[in-house]
Formats: structure tokens, C-alpha cells, sequence
């Protein structure tokens, strides 16, 4: 037998086709080099690195070739600090911080919902009017006459916003309706559904429903959890975190999996720590007055950073987020895979409503109130801004839920400097939407460099 | 014809009679292959869509183990032919056999519960997916509830390094980092690692450089080496020599020609491409391939 390969057995007692006569190609091995040089550029260093500094090394290629991550947003939010504190010397007070974090919680939580609807490249413009929805019920349920209790009244305005994603999400995957337009139907539609709200409810009187103050519903934003609280959950959470990512990298180097160095690990475990620390030392210093002492996190910014760890799991860890990221690079490929591509875009539209329905309750508890002239179509307009100017693309299969927070953080900055400043509400839009194309711009200029033809 | 033929035995000399001895080709092809049972069988297949006979009575064997390639020119029905044996169109008339037993195909999960993965010109991956993430999509192993990462890892690492794919630098990374030739690769490995019989791929060198090429065509290679029927459409005929074991031709519909890749020479296989037909017929390879010193060589 020679080592022609394609040659074939034509006697039954021929062994199966060139199991022996098999040549190694070993001219690749050079151009497996050259490969792996190129490679380097766009992984993701935990795959290649052993050590911190040829993880930190990896981590810069990767960077200057255009997979940058969160290093754009990043390097605007600490400019965009630095020119209010020149400005404002009392920008970075704890007092003014604190409302900053509580601005952007509703920030986040719209930009989070977005993002759902973001990673099947669709999108949702009904975010805004969903959450006024499901503040109107969450609001109706707790008060008189219907008196629930708070958690089941949050949890009867989530389920109805659910059930609106659930809605619109059919008819978007079942009829193939295109989703600007039924979510643009979704606007004007529960626009409307709202005013009704207010016009059935003999309590909100000029269509505004107020929340009393006892409530744990007004207490979200307006009460903290104590000092001590405070720190004793921030230590939990650290201690997990560190816990399941050292324990994890480490079960994975000894299965020989790749997994980042410990030093890395450690690192990253350190950097959250820090900035974890920051927040809460700046929440818990006193920023009332002598007499009456306010301290301690609110409770809406657990909230938020709760919700965003929980999607992220979601969406890194279970088959559901799996096949969101597939279907938004490529459905028809996520079909062939045997995935119910219909139900998973209907999930992600739910998952999309539920989330703005969290937005609404941060959002009515900040003001004590919901009111029928809720502004949803800004609303909507932010909740996309946060998702892309954290570096969600708006082209579907790319974005993180840590987006939302970075994004959102961003815009409350933008809000409560100029603010600060006494700037208009014409200025604050125009510099919000300078903000914005300015993410986008340097989005769409450091992916155009990384892009591959491949 | 005569001794040479003769010391191969009967079987032999029966089949290359029947090739000598009829004038049409298409008799030649209904031939059994050598070395046993076909894996699959089409008999007769035919399909229509509305007043356009797409396949007319088609048979085809793929023996498992082997390379067969399906060449014909643009609107042969190369692609209709695939599409039926992967259960995206179910054929109007005729039989398809798995393993000699004759099989319903509905839909695509019919065909990939037999053991028929199609790898499609598009390889149907996802851009922001690694690899691992890639090969398993849509079957992933959960460990209470959450994906199990590291099984998948291992299992993922373990089929690409019995493909013996080692130009990957890193099986986490995202596949739109890859060249054409290693997507190829992944989109092979995906169906090696789910325990395919018959890979069907098409057009699998199509807009590839050279080395990239080369680096497919011995993935090919190595699949059937595993016991795994491989059938690949090609229009690129140094390709379908390199590699294919058979060679069937389609023309208008029709499989004019079905035989063991040896009796073929690049031009018999461009006449049957063009024409149908091939005044040279298989006689220049395929009588004379007894005394031919580098076809009675394969045989051995």
C-alpha cells in the first residue's frame, strides 16, 4: 500500500483506508506559530497566560488590538470625575456620591433590561412604559384600597411586566413581527394602559400614586442598611467571590484546563475588594447633619449590583444565556444546533419586561411616587445609552450585564455633575448625548481595528 | 479484463465486467462497493419541486470508512441530494436505507438520531462563541443546573486531539478568531465529538488558501480513517482526487456515474461533469485498470 491516500480498499480484507499511511502535515508547525502569535491578539488572556506578566502582556495586546472591554468606559468615567471634582469641589463629597449611586441604580437596571433585547440584536423602545406599568401596579397593590403586602405587591408588578414581555415576545418570534415596531407599539400602547391606571385607581389623585413612607417600597432608596450591615454583606460577598474563583481556577489548573494564573486571581479578587470597600466607606460616613446622622448603603444599590450578579450568572452560566449569545451571532446556526430559537428570543423579551419592571420600582421609590406623565421615552433612551456606552454592541451576541452598570454609573455621573454645575436640562441632554456618541464612536473605531476577516 | 481481473476474484471480476460490458455508466453505478455493506443507500430517489425534476431516480452507495464524493456541475443536484439525505427535504419518490434498513428522514433530527451530521458551506458556528462553547451548542452537559464547563473542555480537547488539530493555539477562544481552515475544523470536530457515521460536507475547500486546503483535506482523511463515512460535495476536482475514495457524478438530476475513485481520470470526470457521458468511458481506467501498475497496487 502506498501512501496515496486516496487509495481504497477494494478487497473486503483491505484495513480501513490509511489508518497507517496517514502523513503528518509537519509544515504547520511553522505556520502554527505564526498563528499562535496572531491569536494572542484577540484572546482572552486567561487562555494563554501563566504567569501575572504574561497575563498582563496578553491582557495589553488584546487591548491595543481592539478587544478593549471595559477600558474605554472606564478611562472616560475617571475624566469625566476629574472634570466635575475641578468644577464642583463637592462632587466627590460622600453626600453628593451616595445620590450618585442612587441615580444611577435606575440607570442600571433600565440599561440591564436593554441588554436582553441588545444581545439578539433586537431591540425593546417599551422598557420605559413597561416599568411605568409595573410601578403603577406595584404602587396600586400596596396601597388602599387592595393593601397587599409589599413583596407581593413588587411581586404581582413584576409578573404583570413579565407577562407584557412574555406578550410582546410572542408577537415577535410567533408572528415575525420586527421588534422596533411591536415595542414601539409597546410605547405608545402601555403609555396609555398607564393613564388608565391612574384614571381606574380612586387614589391617585391627578395621576399621581404616592407611596407612603412606611412603606419598604419608599424605603428601597430613602433608608440604608446600617453601618455594620453594610460591611457585614460586603464581606460575604468578597469571601464568596474569592472563594468560588480561587477554588474554581484551581480545580481547573489541576484538570489541566486552562484557567488564569492564581496571582491573576488573586488580583481581580483584590480589585473588586477595593472598590467594594470605597463604595461602602463613602456610604457609611455620616452625611446628614451632626444631630441627625445619615449613614449606610442604600438599599437600592444592593438591589441593582444583586440583580446584575444575577443576570451575569444567568447569562454566563446557564443554557438560557448560552443560547441568547448564539442566537444573536447567529440564529440560523443556534436553529440547526436544535435550540427553540422562537422560545429563547421570547425568554430574553420576558426577562427584558421583568427587569424594567425592577426599573420602576427604583424609579418610584427615588420619588415617592409614580406619576401618569412619566417621561418613558426618555427612559427608553437611557436604558439603551447605558447598555452601549458600557460597551454593548448594538449588533447582537456582544455585550455583559456589567455594562449596564458601567453605562449607568456614567450617565448619573453626566447627570449629577451638571446638575451640580446648574447647567439646564437642554445642556444635561445635549452633554448626555455627546456622552453617547462619543461611546459609540470609540466603540465602533476599536472594534473596526480588532475586526478579523475571517 | 481476463487474468488480472480473474486473480482478484470473482467479485471483482464480476463488477469490473459489468463496467466494461455496458454502455451506459449508470449500470456500473448501482454496483455495490467492494468492501461490504453500504452505510447508506439512496435507491431511486427522486424529488420535485412544482414542474422541476431536481433528482430523477437516484442511487448512490456510501460505504462507511470511505471518502465518496459527489461532484456535478452547478444545478446537478448535488445540493438537493444532500438536503435529502440530511432530512431537510424528505424525497418524493424512492428509498433511503441506513445500514441496509429502509428510514423515514422528516427533519434533521431524524437524520442526526442516525448519525448524519451535515456540515453546511456557512459551518453554522457562532461568531462570539469559543470553540468549546462552539462543538457543544445545543448539548450541553449541565451539572445542577449549570453548564459544565470542564467536562465540556475536556471532551472538546480530547476529539480535536484525535483529529489531531493542533494549529488551535487555544480551545477558549472565540471562533471568529479562527482562519477558514480551523473553523472547518471546529465545525468537524463538532460532528466527530457527537459520535457522527456519516459526515456530509459541503464544498468544505470552498474560498480557502492553499495550506488551509491542505490542512482540510487531511482532516478528511483522518475522519474516514476512523470509521466514518464521509461524503463531500467539491466542485474543485484536485480536491475530490485527493481524497475520495468514490466519485459519483451528477448530471441534470441524474447520477450518471458511480465507481471507485481509481477508475477515474480528471478528464472521464469533467466529460460525465459536462456531458453526462464520457466517450473515454471508464475503459481507459477502469478496463485497463487490472494491468494498470498503480491501480492493481491499491488493490492489494
Amino acid at each position: 500500500m502506498t501512501d496515496e491516500p486516496t487509495s481504497g480498499g477494494q478487497t473486503p480484507v483491505d484495513p480501513p483506508v490509511s489508518s497507517v499511511a496517514y502523513k503528518e502535515p509537519e509544515t504547520e508547525i511553522v505556520e502554527e506559530e505564526a498563528q499562535a502569535q496572531e491569536d494572542l491578539a484577540t484572546t482572552a488572556p486567561e487562555v494563554l497566560a501563566d504567569s501575572l506578566g504574561e497575563y498582563l502582556r496578553a491582557w495589553g495586546k488584546r487591548v491595543r488590538s481592539g478587544e478593549s472591554g471595559a477600558v474605554p468606559v472606564l478611562v472616560g468615567l475617571v475624566l469625566i470625575v476629574i472634570f466635575f471634582q475641578i468644577e464642583q469641589s463637592t462632587f466627590l463629597s460622600s453626600e453628593n456620591l451616595v445620590n450618585l449611586f442612587v441615580q444611577a441604580t435606575v440607570f442600571i437596571l433600565f440599561g440591564a433590561a436593554e441588554i436582553y433585547a441588545l444581545l439578539l440584536s433586537e431591540i425593546d423602545l417599551s422598557v420605559g412604559a413597561v416599568a411605568g406599568v409595573g410601578a403603577f401596579v406595584i404602587a396600586e397593590l400596596i396601597a388602599s384600597p387592595v393593601n397587599l403586602p409589599w413583596w407581593l405587591g413588587i411581586a404581582g408588578g413584576l409578573f404583570v411586566c413579565a407577562l407584557i414581555g412574555l406578550l410582546q415576545g410572542s408577537l415577535i418570534t410567533r408572528l415575525y413581527l420586527p421588534s422596533f415596531v411591536v415595542t414601539l407599539g409597546g410605547l405608545l400602547g402601555f403609555t396609555g394602559v398607564i393613564i388608565e391606571l391612574a384614571q381606574i385607581d380612586k387614589t391617585a389623585v391627578g395621576g399621581v400614586m404616592s407611596i407612603s413612607t412606611t412603606s419598604p417600597v419608599y424605603n428601597l432608596v430613602n433608608a440604608n442598611m446600617s453601618p455594620a450591615l453594610s460591611w457585614i454583606v460586603l464581606i460575604a460577598v468578597i469571601a464568596g467571590y474569592a472563594a468560588v474563583s480561587i477554588l474554581g481556577a484551581t480545580r481547573r489548573r489541576r484538570r489541566g484546563l486552562s484557567a488564569p494564573p492564581l496571582a491573576v486571581v488573586l488580583l481581580k479578587v483584590g480589585l473588586a475588594a477595593l472598590a467594594g470597600v470605597v463604595v461602602v466607606i463613602i456610604c457609611t460616613r455620616n452625611r446628614g447633619t451632626p444631630l441627625v446622622p445619615l449613614r449606610g448603603v442604600p438599599w437600592v444599590v444592593l438591589l441593582a449590583l444583586l440583580v446584575i450578579a444575577v443576570w451575569s450568572l444567568l447569562l454566563d452560566k446557564t443554557k438560557v444565556g448560552r443560547y441568547i449569545y448564539a442566537i444573536g451571532a447567529n440564529p440560523e446556526a443556534a436553529r440547526r444546533a436544535g435550540i427553540n430559537v422562537p422560545w429563547i428570543r421570547t425568554i430574553a423579551f420576558m426577562l427584558c419586561s421583568f427587569t424594567a419592571g425592577l426599573a420602576g420600582l427604583a424609579y418610584e421609590s427615588r420619588l415617592g411616587s409614580i406619576a401618569t406623565d412619566i417621561d418613558v421615552g426618555n427612559l427608553v433612551l437611557y436604558a439603551v445609552a447605558a447598555a452601549v456606552i458600557g460597551g454593548t454592541s448594538l449588533f447582537g451576541g456582544r455585550g455583559k450585564m456589567i455594562h449596564a452598570l458601567l453605562g449607568g454609573v456614567v450617565i448619573a455621573a453626566v447627570f449629577n455633575g451638571l446638575a451640580l454645575m446648574g447647567i439646564s436640562a437642554a445642556g444635561v441632554d445635549i452633554a448626555t448625548a455627546i456622552v453617547l456618541i462619543l461611546a459609540v464612536t470609540v466603540d465602533s473605531v476599536v472594534r473596526r481595528r480588532g475586526a478579523t476577516s475571517s | 479484463m481476463g487474468p488480472p481481473a480473474a486473480r482478484e476474484g470473482p467479485r471483482h471480476l464480476r463488477k469490473r465486467m459489468s463496467t466494461g460490458e455496458t454502455a451506459t455508466a449508470r449500470e456500473a453505478g448501482t454496483g455495490v462497493p467492494a468492501d461490504g455493506a453500504p452505510l447508506l443507500s439512496l435507491r431511486g430517489v427522486s424529488k420535485t419541486f412544482g414542474p422541476v425534476r431536481a433528482l430523477t431516480q437516484i442511487d448512490l452507495d456510501i460505504p462507511p470508512g470511505k471518502v465518496t464524493a459527489l461532484a456535478g456541475d452547478n444545478g446537478a443536484g448535488k445540493s438537493v441530494t444532500i438536503k435529502t439525505v440530511s432530512g431537510l427535504w424528505p424525497p418524493d419518490g424512492g428509498e433511503i436505507l441506513w445500514d441496509g434498513k429502509p428510514v423515514q428522514l422528516h427533519g434533521p433530527k431524524d437524520a442526526e438520531a442516525l448519525g448524519i451530521r451535515t456540515i453546511y458551506q456557512d459551518l453554522a458556528l457562532c461568531d462570539n462563541l469559543d470553540i468549546v462553547q462552539n462543538m457543544f451548542l445545543g448539548h450541553e452537559p449541565l451539572r445542577r443546573g449549570i453548564l459544565n464547563e470542564d467536562d465540556m473542555e475536556i471532551a472538546a480537547r480530547k476529539t480535536l486531539e484525535e483529529l489531531r488539530v493542533r494549529t488551535i493555539r487555544s480551545i477558549r477562544m472565540p471562533v471568529a478568531s479562527l482562519s477558514g481552515g480551523q473553523r472547518q475544523s471546529v465545525a468537524v470536530a463538532k460532528a466527530v465529538l457527537f459520535k457522527a457515521k456519516l459526515v456530509i460536507m459541503d464544498e468544505p475547500t470552498a474560498a480557502l488558501g492553499v495550506s488551509q486546503t491542505r490542512q482540510v483535506l487531511d482532516l478528511i482523511k483522518r475522519l474516514s480513517s476512523q470509521g466514518v463515512a464521509v461524503l463531500v460535495i467539491s466542485h474543485n476536482l484536485n480536491d475530490v482526487f485527493e481524497v475520495a475514495d468514490r466519485i459519483a457524478v451528477l448530471y441534470l438530476g441524474r447520477m450518471v456515474v458511480e465507481e471507485d475513485a481509481s477508475k477515474f481520470d480528471r478528464q472521464v470526470v469533467v466529460d460525465y461533469m459536462t456531458t453526462g457521458q464520457s466517450s473515454r468511458g471508464l475503459q481507459a481506467a477502469g478496463i485497463g485498470a487490472g494491468s494498470d501498475p498503480q491501480a492493481s497496487g491499491r488493490t492489494q
